[in-house]
C-alpha cells in the first residue's frame, strides 16, 4: 500500500493540472503534458517487450507511425468524401474514434505480427539490426505513398469524434489521453502479474530453461510484440490527434531510439518506469532547446553518462542504489 | 541492354561503398560483440573532413589523405573514451550509448560546418567517362570507387587470413582471454581494430561525397543498409559482407531503375509508378526477410 501513495499523488496531479495552470499559458502547459502522457503510453508498449520480455526492438516507431498514419489517412477521405476502396465494396473514410483507433491498433497490431513472425527467429545483435531495418522500410513506404503527402506528411482536418466529447478542446483531450493511459496501466499491471507476464518474464531471464519446461517460447514473445506494437499504435493514433498532422518524421529511427532512451530512462520493467521516463525526456528536450538551439550536442553526451553510470534509471539514480539493482533489469 | 550494364555497374559502385562500412562495422560486431550506430558517423565525419580540406585546396587527393588518418584517429577516440566500456555491458546499453553519440557527432558536424549540405568534386583527372564496352561510357569516378574497393576486399582478405594482424584479430574473436593470456594486449588490438573500421568508414564516405550530398544525417540512412547487408551476409564474416554489398548494391539500384517500368506491363502507368516507387524502397528489406527465412542467421555465419 505504501507505493500507492506516490501513483496517487501522480494521479491527483495531473487530474488537477488544467486548472491550477490556469492562469499561464494553457494550451503550452497541457499540450506538454498530453505529449509526455501519449509517449509515456509508446514507452509502455515499449516497455512491455524490452523490458519484461528482453527483446531489444529497435523499430518501434513503426508501429506508432503506422497507427498515426490510419488515423490521418480515415480522417482524409472523410474530409472529403472520397471512399477508401471502391472494390469489393465501398469504405469510406471515418472520423469516428470508436472506429478509427481499433483500427490504428489493429493495422499496428498486424504489423507487428509480421515483423514479429519474421524478427523473432533471431535474436540479439540481428533483432536489433532487423527491427531497425524493418522499421525503416515502413518509412521508406510511407515516404512513397504521393498520396498522402509523401514526403511532407499530411494535415488532419479536425480531431477524431468521441461522442460527447469535444476532442478538439486541449482540456478534454488531455483527459481522455490519461483515462486511456490509466486503464493501459491497469491492464498492464493484470498482464504481468498474470501467467503470460510471468511466463514472459522468465523468457527475459532463461530462455532455454523456458523452453525446456515446455513453453512454446518463440509464440509467447510473438504475442507481446504484437501486443506492444497494437498499444504503440494506439499511441500514434493520439500523437496524430494532438498534432493534427501525421508525417514519416513519425515513423523515423531517431523516433524508435526516444522510445528506447524513454524506457531505460525509467528503469526497464518498472510499471511506471515509462511515466518518469517520458516525463524526464521530454522536459530535458524542452529546456535544452529553450536554452540552445543544438541541444542535442548536450543531450548526445547524457546519454552516454546515463549509460556509463546510471543503468538502472532515474527511479534507482534517485535512490542512490545504482550498483545492486544492475544486474535486475538486464535481459 | 546498355541501362541494364549501366544500372549493374551503379548497383555495383553502391555495393562497394556499403562493403567498405560493413566490412568494419562487421569486424566490431563480430570480434567485440559491439552494436555501434556511430560507425555512420565516422562515414559522415571522413566525408566532412574531405570536403573541407579540398574546399581550402582544391585537391581532391590531399583531402583524401587527411580525412582518413584523421577519421581513424577521431574513431579510435571514441573507443578508447566511450565503446571499451561497453565491451562488457549488453547489447542494450551499447545501442543507447552509441545512439546518444550519433546525437553529439550530428550536431557537431552542423555547428562546425552549418546546417547546409557541402559540395565534394571527385578528382578533375577521374571526371570524364570510359568507354568499358564498344560504344558504352561508364563515369571514371564510379568505375574507380570499383575498382578500388574491391581493391580493398582483397587487401582485407589477405589481412585476415595471411598476417599476424589478421590471426591475431580472428584469435581475439574467438576466444579473448586465451588471447591476453598469450601475452598480447587485447585492449590495444580492439582500438587498432575500430581505427581500421573508422577508416574504411572515411574511405566510403569521401567516395561517396562526389556521388551523393555531404550533409548532416548521412551517416544514419547508409548504417540502417549496412545493417541489412550485414544481416544478409551474417556477423562477423567479411565475405558474407562483401556478397551482401554488392547484392544489396545491385538489388536496390536495379529495382528503382527497372521495377515502375516493369510493372507497367500490368498496371496503369500511374499505379505503376507509385506501386513501382514503394516496392523499389522496400526490395532490400523484402530480400533481407526472404534471406532470414531462408537462413536465419545469414548465408555466410562466422561462428557456425
Amino acid at each position: 500500500m505504501r507505493d500507492l501513495w506516490p501513483l496517487a499523488l501522480v494521479l491527483l496531479a495531473a487530474l488537477a493540472l488544467p486548472f491550477v495552470v490556469a492562469g499561464m499559458d494553457l494550451a503550452y502547459v497541457v499540450g506538454i503534458a498530453t505529449r509526455i502522457m501519449i509517449y509515456a503510453l509508446a514507452g509502455i508498449s515499449l516497455n512491455l517487450i524490452l523490458g519484461y520480455g528482453g527483446m531489444v526492438s529497435f523499430g518501434h516507431a513503426a508501429f506508432f507511425g503506422t497507427g498515426a498514419y490510419v488515423v490521418g489517412i480515415l480522417s482524409t477521405h472523410a474530409t472529403y468524401g472520397e471512399p477508401l476502396t471502391t472494390w469489393p465494396f465501398e469504405v469510406g473514410g471515418t472520423e469516428q474514434a470508436l472506429i478509427a483507433w481499433p483500427l490504428a491498433m489493429l493495422a499496428a497490431g498486424l504489423l507487428a505480427l509480421v515483423i514479429g513472425a519474421l524478427s523473432l527467429r533471431t535474436a540479439g545483435l540481428y533483432f536489433i539490426m532487423i527491427t531497425l531495418a524493418f522499421a525503416q522500410m515502413i518509412f521508406f513506404f510511407f515516404v512513397s505513398l504521393q498520396a498522402y503527402g509523401g514526403e511532407d506528411g499530411l494535415s488532419l482536418f479536425a480531431r477524431s469524434q468521441a461522442g460527447p466529447l469535444d476532442l478538439g478542446d486541449d482540456r478534454q483531450f488531455y483527459y481522455l489521453v490519461l483515462a486511456l493511459l490509466a486503464l493501459v496501466l491497469f491492464l498492464k499491471s493484470r498482464l504481468i502479474e498474470a501467467r503470460f507476464g510471468r511466463v514472459l518474464q522468465g523468457i527475459r531471464d532463461n530462455e532455454r530453461r523456458m523452453r525446456a519446461l515446455g513453453y512454446p517460447t518463440y509464440r509467447y514473445k510473438l504475442v507481446a510484440f504484437v501486443i506492444s506494437g497494437a498499444l504503440a499504435g494506439l499511441a500514434g493514433a493520439l500523437i496524430a490527434n494532438q498534432t493534427e498532422f501525421v508525417s514519416p518524421a513519425f515513423l523515423d529511427w531517431p523516433r524508435s531510439g526516444d522510445f528506447i532512451v524513454i524506457v531505460v530512462l525509467g528503469g526497464m520493467g518498472r510499471l511506471y518506469g515509462p511515466l518518469a521516463g517520458a516525463a524526464l525526456f521530454l522536459l530535458l528536450e524542452e529546456v535544452l532547446a529553450a536554452w540552445t538551439e543544438h541541444w542535442m550536442i548536450i543531450l548526445g553526451p547524457i546519454l552516454v553518462l546515463l549509460v556509463l553510470y546510471a543503468r538502472g534509471g532515474v527511479w534507482d539514480l534517485i535512490a542512490g542504489r545504482l550498483s545492486r539493482r544492475k544486474a535486475g533489469a538486464d535481459g | 541492354m546498355l541501362l541494364l550494364i549501366e544500372q549493374v555497374l551503379n548497383g555495383l559502385q553502391l555495393g562497394v561503398t556499403l562493403f567498405l562500412l560493413a566490412a568494419g562495422l562487421t569486424l566490431v560486431l563480430g570480434i567485440m560483440n559491439l552494436v555501434n550506430l556511430a560507425h555512420g558517423s565516422l562515414y559522415m565525419v571522413g566525408a566532412f573532413i574531405c570536403a573541407s580540406v579540398a574546399g581550402a585546396t582544391g585537391s581532391f587527393l590531399l583531402g583524401l589523405v587527411v580525412a582518413l588518418p584523421a577519421t581513424a584517429l577521431v574513431g579510435m577516440a571514441v573507443e578508447l573514451v566511450v565503446l571499451r566500456r561497453l565491451y562488457a555491458r549488453d547489447h542494450l546499453d551499447q545501442v543507447l550509448a552509441t545512439f546518444g553519440l550519433i546525437l553529439f557527432f550530428n550536431e557537431l558536424v552542423r555547428i562546425l560546418w552549418g546546417p547546409r549540405a557541402l559540395f565534394l568534386d571527385g578528382p578533375s583527372w577521374l571526371s570524364g567517362t570510359v568507354e568499358i564496352l564498344p560504344g558504352i561510357p561508364y563515369p571514371a569516378f564510379r568505375l574507380a570507387i570499383i575498382v578500388l574497393g574491391l581493391a580493398v576486399a582483397l587487401f582485407l582478405a589477405w589481412l585476415t587470413t595471411r598476417t599476424r594482424l589478421g590471426m591475431l584479430i580472428r584469435a581475439g574473436a574467438s576466444n579473448r582471454e586465451m588471447v591476453s593470456a598469450l601475452g598480447v594486449d587485447v585492449r590495444w588490438l580492439y582500438t587498432l581494430v575500430f581505427g581500421i573500421g573508422a577508416m574504411l568508414a572515411a574511405l566510403a564516405g569521401v567516395m561517396a561525397g562526389p556521388i551523393y550530398a555531404v550533409e548532416v544525417g548521412m551517416g544514419e540512412s547508409i548504417l540502417i543498409l549496412t545493417f541489412v547487408v550485414i544481416v544478409i551476409g551474417g556477423i562477423g564474416s567479411i565475405r558474407g559482407a562483401f556478397v551482401g554489398s554488392l547484392l544489396v548494391g545491385v538489388v536496390d539500384t536495379l529495382g528503382r531503375a527497372f521495377l515502375p517500368g516493369l510493372l507497367k506491363l500490368f498496371l496503369m502507368p500511374a499505379t505503376a509508378d507509385g506501386v513501382g516507387a514503394s516496392l523499389a524502397s522496400m526490395a532490400i528489406y523484402i530480400l533481407m526477410a526472404a534471406v532470414l527465412i531462408w537462413r536465419p542467421r545469414g548465408l555466410f555465419p562466422a561462428h557456425a
